[in-house]
């Protein structure tokens, strides 16, 4: 009975090629857009769990508190996280500014006094991950007497996630739309082909034929268009994102992670949400169509 | 004590009534069809035939009155289970509703495979079938490039290959010559024979004389009469 219903299915899509060929296009370019949407995302958060790992906190002294201070150093290195702490002097951070910024000599021979506090630069456990846990350190750390300020670049790397997260929203928002973009196209394409076929199906209900009869191999070509449109947009993916991951990782990305494709669990799910796009079609289509 | 009362109905309409619109289109029907019966529905264009045919096939609902064929009970039927209905039935139409597409051996397999028969004998059956109507040469043709006649044949083929307790015929001599008007007749009452109760819609008299049986005359929707014809040139029928 299946392979039978196979074969009609394969019938219809071959009577029907063109129709099925711009359907499986229309899923393709939808899947296409969803996954590299899920491509951008999750290689946005590996570099921004990357820039986090390499997260390190400067403690800016007060100056009545200026020196270097080994009591505060062995506080500050207690602090559940922290690795190691290394006092940089006023003067050691200025020297430290004055070599990064050569062509601005002048500025720095007009200052009366160096504006720079005494700071400690504190490294990270690697194992600290997680904004909060580095909030909570910077937090604790910032409770010592001694401390006026504590920096740890959280404002500008919140603009960057701020950023990812609209990507995602945007990419969340973008996926439902395509999902049901590729249902719509499929129904569109399935009612064709139904009323291409109604004929054959009053005749089919005369005969004694089930629905279930009738409409699995509707059902088989929707699934079938969904699957090939995930495949095929997933290949096209691939090979882009080939072409182009080793070129963004030594040059934007400058070693820092290596770009990964979408791993085996996320190629499935895509295709099966593709598929289920494919059956919702027919679905809506068939229940339109078959009353 | 007759044949009928020995036999059980197989079909039994009680004051059925159809209307389309305003108009009505059977008025008060009742009467039974019994087992292995040759039964012809006669009457002008218009008396309420082919209506009468659907609401037996259910390609209609009675608007009021309770028909039942062979045991179900049609008002009551849940769309889901039609097809249990419709595979007791083989149908034959006057415009043969054949699938164009679909080759004269396909249309026929088609009974069986919608009604879940094992593949490895539907070939059988259905070259059988083509055999006993004269089609088995045209299995591969596609009903397009048949004439009239044949695609009839077809069609008789299609309605009697799942071994259906009742066969409805509307007009399906209606298009037809005389020679395949008859040999589509002849197919009717073999199948008659064989056991299966045929009801025929026709208005061509002759062929009523010719195979004999009872005939229910409409007029207007109405059940006007009903007579027992016996066979031309056969002594012991009826």
């Amino acid at each position: 009975m299946i392979a039978r219903h196979f074969k009609r299915a394969l019938e219809d899509i071959l009577a029907n090629r063109f129709l099925n060929a711009v359907t499986v296009v229309t899923i393709l370019l939808a899947v296409v857009i969803v996954s590299a949407a899920v491509l951008f995302f999750m290689n946005a958060r590996d570099l921004m769990s990357a820039w986090q790992q390499g997260t390190r906190i400067m403690a800016y002294l007060r100056p009545e508190a200026s020196g270097e201070s080994p009591a505060l150093k062995r506080s500050i290195e207690s602090v559940d996280g922290v690795q190691q702490a290394v006092f940089i002097s006023r003067d050691e951070a200025l020297r430290d500014l004055q070599a990064r910024m050569p062509h601005q000599d002048s500025l720095f021979d007009n200052l009366a006094e160096n504006p720079l506090p005494d700071a400690f630069e504190i490294q990270l456990r690697t194992s600290t991950e997680g904004w909060e846990n580095i909030d909570a350190i910077a937090a604790r750390i910032s409770s010592f007497g001694e401390i006026e300020d504590v920096e740890y670049g959280r404002q500008w790397v919140d603009a960057v996630q701020g950023v990812v997260e609209l990507f995602r929203t945007v990419g969340m928002a973008m996926m439902g739309l395509f999902f049901v973009a590729a249902a719509a196209i499929v129904a569109n394409t399935t009612r064709l082909v139904i009323y291409s076929r109604r004929e054959e199906v009053e005749i089919m209900r005369l005969v004694g034929a089930s629905e279930s009869f009738i409409n699995a191999p509707f059902y088989i070509e929707g699934l079938f268009q969904g699957w090939v449109g995930a495949v095929a947009g997933l290949g096209v993916l691939f090979v882009v994102f080939t072409a182009l991951a080793a070129r963004l990782e030594q040059s934007v990305l400058a070693g820092m992670i290596a770009l990964r494709f979408l791993s085996l669990e996320q190629l499935m799910v895509i295709t099966l949400a593709s598929m289920f796009a494919g059956w919702l079609g027919c679905y809506v289509s068939l229940k339109e169509f078959m009353k | 004590m007759t044949d009928h009362e020995e036999k059980l109905p197989i079909i039994r309409l009680s004051h059925v009534h159809h209307v389309y619109g305003r108009r009505p289109a059977l008025t008060d029907l009742t009467f039974e069809i019994f087992k292995n019966e040759l039964v012809f529905i006669c009457g002008p264009s218009g008396a309420g035939k082919t209506t009468l045919l659907r609401l037996l096939y259910r390609g209609a609902r009675a608007s009021r009155g309770e028909i039942v064929v062979d045991g179900i009970r049609l008002e009551d039927l849940p769309h889901a289970r039609l097809p249990l209905l419709r595979r007791k039935l083989g149908i034959i139409f006057q415009d043969y509703k054949l699938i164009p597409g679909r080759s004269v051996y396909g249309n026929v397999a088609l009974v069986l495979e919608a009604s879940g028969h094992r593949r490895s004998l539907i070939p059988k059956k259905v070259h059988g079938v083509l055999r006993l109507v004269g089609m088995e040469h045209h299995a591969d043709a596609l009903p397009p490039v048949l004439s009239g006649g044949e695609q009839q044949r077809v069609a008789v083929a299609r309605a009697v290959v799942g071994d259906p307790k009742i066969i409805l015929a509307d007009e399906p001599t209606g298009n037809l010559d005389e020679a395949s008007a008859q040999a589509v007749m002849d197919l009717l009452r073999g199948a008659f024979i064989r056991g299966t109760t045929v009801i025929i819609a026709t208005h061509d008299k002759v062929f009523i004389r010719r195979m004999g049986g009872r005939v229910l005359h409409l007029q207007q929707g109405r059940l006007a009469a009903s007579e027992l014809v016996a066979k031309l040139h056969d002594r012991t029928a009826l």
